[in-house]
């Protein structure tokens, strides 16, 4: 247990181990323990950013859905207004085409009437006249009696 | 129980299981443990404890030097291996492990050094893992190694680098170094020799400042050393004392004392840097 040249081996073996460490030991190692802290503590900055984020897009896309609810409500009731009053347009419409067409009938029917009325009328002229010739026997002067039998087929 | 030949007693077993295996010179003429006679001075393994002794300062402990730069190698293998695939992506198991103790050797040095330095973090890394390391070889069975070197033909082995008072010294004694050197280079020469004598009491008293001040500035690496020497020579020879009970008695004390153990070999490493962060943190402050 005495003291000897040992220790100075020792020293010597020493002061290699801790220049050989220093050189090709510690900084690689350290310099990856710091660059993975850098990179967990940006990680969870970007992480806080990214939550921020997501509460700014949820608070946006409620109130835009807010929006286009109301959106939608508005149009839904536009579009019943504008259909209650399409009904009620066509309703009248209808309703103006049906008097149009029942009054035309209507003049139809009196035209037909009258047409009618007219040629019973000239028939029976004809057939007056026939009658009276037939009566008479005797041919009177046409032109002068036609003018006669006018006047009365006007007064029936 | 690695002796051979002669009658093994408790106190040759305990003997021979505290002697390093050391290279050293012997004199001319020297009468060797086998009885030959040298006829010239020659470098040699010591063959008995006297010869190591004989050999005085110019020796060397070949089984300290040999385990602890193994040691030192394996751990720098190790972690130069963690160090050459890092990468700030997920980590590997390895690079997980190693980071773990840079990472905790880090935050020990910004804990108590304030300064700017880009020795002391390695340092301690070094101080750290590398003592760990050698005091871990404290829970290797203590007759293990020495037998298979015993078969190999190598008389003495010890394995635990710092139950060696000179490997313990060789570290305190470079961060000793360390101390003075940082002392010069932060405060000046006249700042370092002002510390040394100018307090605590002023100017009159500078033989007395200077002696408490001596005192105070060697008592670090004296107690640096002796702290981790103590404590791990004290538990090998618990373990070395446990191993000469019966062997089926043995695990009843060689397992809880192993247990506690694990405990000691890493707190002694990290006070050893610690107190070296702390010593070279107050190298760098002025008073």
């Amino acid at each position: 247990m005495s003291l000897n040249l040992t220790m100075f081996g020792q020293a010597i073996a020493f002061a290699i181990f801790v220049s050989f460490c220093m050189k090709y030991v510690w900084p690689p190692i350290i310099s990856a323990l710091r660059e993975r802290q850098k990179k967990i503590a940006d990680g969870l900055q970007a992480a806080d950013r990214a939550a921020k984020d997501l509460e700014l897009a949820q608070d946006k896309a409620a109130a835009e859905l807010k929006e286009a609810k109301q959106k939608a409500h508005e149009i839904i009731e536009l579009a019943n207004k504008r259909s209650n009053q399409m009904i009620e347009e066509s309703r009248v419409a209808a309703q103006a085409e049906g008097e149009k067409m029942l009054n035309r009938a209507k003049a139809e029917i009196e035209q037909e009437t009258n047409r009618a009325k007219e040629e019973l009328r000239s028939q029976l002229a004809a057939l007056a006249i026939s009658g009276a010739e037939k009566i008479m026997e005797a041919s009177v002067d046409v032109k002068a009696h036609s003018q006669m039998l006018d006047k009365l087929a006007n007064e029936l | 129980m690695a002796a051979e030949g002669e009658t093994l007693t408790a106190t040759s077993y305990i003997k021979h299981h505290l002697q390093n295996l050391t290279f050293g010179q012997l004199p001319a003429g020297y009468e060797r443990a086998d009885g030959t006679v040298l006829e010239q001075s020659m470098w040699t393994l010591a063959h008995s404890s006297k010869e190591a002794q004989e050999m005085g300062f110019w020796a060397f402990h070949v089984d300290t030097l040999c385990w602890s730069a193994g040691l030192g190698i394996l751990f720098l293998w190790l972690f130069r291996k963690a160090a050459v695939s890092a990468t700030s992506d997920v980590p590997g198991p390895l690079q997980n492990f190693v980071e773990t103790i840079v990472e905790f050797v880090d935050n020990s040095v910004k804990e108590s050094f304030h300064g700017k330095n880009d020795v002391i973090a390695p340092l301690s890394l070094t101080i750290f893992v590398w003592i760990f390391l050698m005091n871990l070889m404290d829970l290797v069975p203590v007759d293990w190694v020495p037998f298979l070197f015993s078969v190999l033909g190598v008389e003495y082995m010890k394995i635990v680098p710092t139950t060696d008072v000179n490997a313990t010294f060789g570290l305190s004694l470079s961060v000793f170094f360390l101390i003075i050197f940082y002392s010069i280079k932060v405060k000046g020469v006249g700042g370092f020799v002002g510390e040394l004598t100018l307090q605590p009491f002023g100017k009159k008293f500078i033989p007395f400042n200077f002696l408490l001040e001596s005192v105070g500035l060697l008592a670090k690496p004296i107690s640096l050393s002796l702290r981790l020497f103590g404590n791990l020579y004290a538990g090998e020879l618990i373990f070395i004392l446990i191993a000469l009970l019966p062997f089926y008695a043995q695990w009843m004390l060689s397992v809880p004392w192993a247990i506690f153990h694990i405990l000691v070999i890493t707190l002694q490493a990290f006070i050893f840097m610690m107190l070296t962060i702390v010593y070279l943190s107050m190298a760098h402050e002025d008073h």
